[in-house]
């Protein structure tokens, strides 16, 4: 899998690139700037990656830089898939990149690295045209959410699992995570759609982009 | 600069300028009640006068007595000059205040009748922040005394009386005047079959002459009328309207203050910050550098404990990393360095429990200062709305129209908040300050309540737009 990154800090993109190689995936390109990253993510259709690891604060402006970049490379390449890493986790920015096309979408705090298993999981997720939203997005539209009555009459395990799926995790890795049977899961699933009054759906990421919308609506 | 400025356009300016036999009616009657007024201020100044009189004329009994001894006369005379000095020393205060209150009543209606705005510059009572134009009763005689006396604006007051006294009778009254004596014409002819009037002077005495007579100077009267209102309303501006150097004194004085109490609240938020990396962040990277040099230690012997020290140490730098965002957010929020105040209010409508609907926008950015005093201060009355209100939904409306950035926020809630009761909108009001920017509640029982802001500015080039 071919990856390019795009991070400014030379000691964060050195240990981002060895974090990836180490797990098997291939660093095309680091770039250390919004520009360069444009180019190499849109110049030749050939040469696309398959996921492109972005900071948003990047040269020249050191404000959100990356995350235009980003966002314009995914108007020229329509599903690119693209996880933005920041020190700051923002919902206009997670609304701007899930308005911005049908999956392929990540957006995580750089703490999340620290986990090298997760973080690189939630970058084949999004390689895969999966999501990998920040537990503390979800955590924040969550408490957002709290007046509402049907998020309510959820159980708290219900909530649990409400939470992971937003964060764009499967059936599988919620159980794992949470010590239970897949099938315990896909009961929980099934329950929090019918309580929220959504259309459930076998695909993965259908459902999490269903619960991210209405969580944000 | 004179605080004389027309404002084009205003309800007062527009009435000044009603047309027709009415309005000349209303301009006459305006000055006739300008008239009364000055003739007030008169009266007051015949008080000092009267005092001066009294002391004079002691003095000369005192001289004269001295000159002819005579034990009475003296007494008498030194009785004057006590009886004038202690007149003079008690009805000062009186005459000044009074004078004071007939110079802001006419500034109000110079203002209201003549569209002539004229600005107010008396210096604060003191220990008091507030400009007030008579101010309050905790202060002692002598004090009140002294505050007056010091005031240039006190003397420009009595000066303006005097002038008054003088150019009133033209500008003012001169149309009721007219007016008078015209009707006096009317009425005359008519009154000399009910009671003996003996006939005047002049030749042509008879009543179509007389009512003729009359008849010109009513109209001579009401056509000056607005004319001399207006003239008299630019005298009362002259007279009345600080002089530059008076408005430069207000202008630093409000500077001052203002930077007193910015440098203050920069101070105090720069000592927060240090407590918050001493307490915080540093803290944790010095538990960090603990738990690193003792795995380092138990590597070796105990690679089991070293593990879970590691574990620690990276919870640690996880921790600090929370603190410090968490940090940075109260500082200088990342969407607010980013996109600016429009897009950082967005972000913030976005995080609150609240229903928070966003109207309007901004053509530019305003200065970084400005957008982080403007953000804060949406933050905390957001804060405050969520906390007290007891609202379901809130809605915040930003625009830029005329060099002022003006944002309102609004809630459904159950209203009647106390701009009294806590610190925090006091807060703002001074923060806002420091720009020239202010602020206005309006929360009457039961809602809803709007808070508004205004901060004069200018914008930088457009924002750019994105996906």
């Amino acid at each position: 899998m071919r990856v390019v990154i795009a991070e400014d800090l030379f000691l964060l993109r050195d240990g981002l690139t060895r974090l990836l190689e180490a797990h098997g995936l291939e660093v095309s390109a680091a770039v250390d700037n919004g520009k360069d990253l444009l180019e190499v993510l849109t110049a030749d259709p050939s040469g696309v990656p398959d996921v492109a690891v972005v900071d948003v604060r990047l040269p020249p402006t050191f404000t959100d830089e990356g995350l235009r970049a980003a966002l314009a490379a995914r108007r020229e390449v329509p599903g690119l898939p693209v996880l933005v890493l920041s020190q700051y986790v923002e919902q206009l920015y997670a609304r701007e990149l899930l308005a911005c096309g049908d999956g392929g979408i990540g957006y995580l705090l750089k703490d999340r690295v620290f986990d090298s298993a997760q973080f690189v999981d939630a970058v084949r997720r999004v390689a895969a045209g999966g999501t990998a939203m920040d537990p503390e997005v979800i955590a924040r539209l969550l408490a957002r959410n709290s007046g509402d009555g049907a998020l309510a009459a959820l159980s708290p395990r219900e909530r649990e699992v409400l939470g992971l799926m937003a964060e764009g995790r499967s059936n599988a890795a919620i159980a794992q995570r949470l010590f239970v049977s897949e099938r315990a899961v896909a009961k929980h699933t099934a329950s929090i759609f019918l309580k929220l009054g959504l259309q459930p759906s076998d695909d993965d990421n259908r459902r999490v982009l269903a619960v991210l919308a209405y969580l944000g609506r | 600069m004179s605080g004389t400025v027309m404002i084009p356009g205003s309800p007062s300016h527009r009435s000044a300028q009603r047309p027709g036999v009415r309005g000349d009616i209303i301009a006459a009657g305006r000055g006739l009640a300008f008239g009364g007024l000055m003739l007030a201020g008169l009266g007051l100044l015949l008080v000092p006068v009267i005092a001066l009189i009294l002391v004079g004329l002691g003095a000369g009994v005192v001289i004269d007595a001295t000159a002819l001894p005579g034990i009475q006369r003296a007494v008498l005379g030194l009785l004057l000059i006590l009886t004038g000095l202690l007149m003079g020393r008690l009805l000062m205060l009186g005459v000044l205040l009074a004078v004071r209150r007939l110079a802001i009543l006419t500034r109000r209606l110079a203002r209201e009748w003549c569209g002539v705005p004229i600005a107010e510059a008396y210096l604060p009572p003191p220990g008091i922040g507030i400009v007030s134009g008579t101010g309050n009763g905790k202060l002692s005689f002598q004090q009140r005394l002294w505050w007056l006396v010091s005031d240039p604006a006190t003397w420009r007051d009595l000066l303006w009386a005097t002038m008054n006294a003088v150019v009133g009778w033209i500008l003012a009254l001169l149309p009721a005047m007219l007016v008078g004596v015209g009707l006096i014409g009317f009425i005359a002819p008519t009154l000399r079959h009910v009671i003996e009037i003996p006939p005047p002077a002049f030749p042509g005495n008879s009543p179509p002459v007389l009512i003729l007579i009359g008849a010109a100077f009513v109209t001579l009267g009401l056509a000056a009328a607005p004319w001399l209102l207006r003239a008299y309303g630019g005298f009362a501006g002259a007279m009345l309207g600080p002089p530059g150097q008076a408005e430069l004194a207000l202008r630093v004085r409000h500077l001052a203050q203002t930077r007193a109490e910015t440098l203050d609240s920069g101070a105090a938020e720069i000592r927060r910050i240090e407590r918050d990396l001493h307490d915080g962040a540093q803290a944790r990277l010095v538990a960090m550098g603990m738990a690193l040099s003792a795995a380092d230690e138990l590597l070796d012997a105990n690679p089991a404990a070293a593990r879970a020290l590691l574990t620690e140490a990276r919870d640690a730098s996880a921790k600090a990393l929370a603190e410090l965002r968490a940090l940075v957010r109260g500082v200088h929020p990342p969407v607010l360095a980013d996109r600016g105040l429009a897009a950082a209010i967005q972000a913030l409508a976005l995080d609150s429990r609240l229903k928070v609907d966003v109207l309007g926008s901004l053509p530019g950015r305003p200065q970084p200062p400005v957008e982080s005093a403007a953000y804060f201060a949406v933050c905390e009355l957001l804060a405050n709305v969520s906390k007290h209100a007891g609202a379901r939904q809130a809605w915040i409306d930003m625009r830029y129209e005329h060099g002022l950035l003006r944002v309102d926020v609004a809630d459904d809630g159950h209203g009647g908040a106390d701009p009294a009761a806590g610190t925090g909108l006091h807060g703002i009001e001074r923060r806002l300050a420091a720009f020239d920017g202010i602020l206005a509640l309006n929360s009457p029982p039961g809602g809803p309540t709007v808070v508004t802001m205004e901060i004069p500015c200018a914008l930088s080039s457009p924002k750019t737009s994105s996906c």
